[in-house]
């Protein structure tokens, strides 16, 4: 568990709170993954807006995204808290270093790919031109 | 349904493609157009659950998953876009079931 590990944390607040309780919420969840080790990359305020379907009979609500990153168990505390909290409709967590370490790896190849590709095309046109005399020659 | 590419590209305009080229009284075989995956092109290596416009676009009026034999996304990407629409479904961006 010593491996740093990054997290996208999102989570909807009951659309019936005013600004400053979710404020509020968004900064105790930030605190409980400081306290725990954790740290805070970004935070995005996606702000309200209509869900797909009823959570609780409410319709909609305020979403709220944090990246984070940490050893896994800011992660574990957090969902904890979470669970419990009636103000949060809904929450997940998606572990995202290893998808963007994919990510690279097929950027990556893509590159290498780049590279080799323009000596491929010159072989291919000489090839053609071979093949066009063959042809004139027949 | 928000289509936010062209229409050849859409479903729909697929299957449209398909009968025009059904030649009468040839039986059931139809002419293909190669489907070509349009992530692919636009060098996509990762889809992201919170791109909503774009999740929507592959999941047509009943919120089922579109089979790449119909959008003609490749294998890999595919498995993307499962993926991410099943994260947006969990966190409510996108319905399990519409209607």
């Amino acid at each position: 568990m010593a491996e740093k590990r990054t997290y996208e944390v999102i989570f909807i607040i009951d659309p019936n709170a005013e600004d400053a309780e979710v404020m509020r919420l968004t900064e105790a969840v930030q605190k409980i993954i400081t306290d725990q080790g954790g740290s805070i990359t970004k935070t995005e305020m996606m702000g309200k807006r209509q869900l797909a379907y009823e959570i609780n009979h409410r319709r909609d609500g305020v979403y709220v995204l944090l990246e984070v990153d940490g050893s896994g168990a800011e992660i574990a505390e957090l969902e904890r808290r979470m669970r419990v909290n009636d103000r949060i409709l809904r929450y997940m967590t998606v572990r995202v270093d290893e998808d963007r370490r994919r990510a690279q790896k097929l950027k990556d190849r893509r590159a290498r790919k780049a590279e080799r590709r323009p000596a491929a095309g010159k072989a291919k046109a000489r090839g053609d031109a071979e093949g066009a005399s063959e042809a004139e020659a027949a | 349904m928000s289509t936010n590419f062209d229409e050849r590209d859409s479903a729909y305009g697929f299957e449209r493609e398909y009968e025009r080229a059904g030649m009468p009284g040839r039986g059931p075989r139809r002419m293909q157009r190669r489907k070509i995956c349009r992530f692919c092109i636009e060098k996509v290596d990762y889809i992201d659950f919170k791109d909503v416009k774009l999740l929507q676009s592959y999941t047509p009026e009943r919120g089922k998953i579109l089979p790449r034999r119909i959008s003609g996304v490749c294998a890999i990407h595919q498995r993307m876009l499962a993926e991410a629409i099943k994260r947006a479904r969990n966190i409510a961006l996108l319905p399990y079931a519409a209607d």
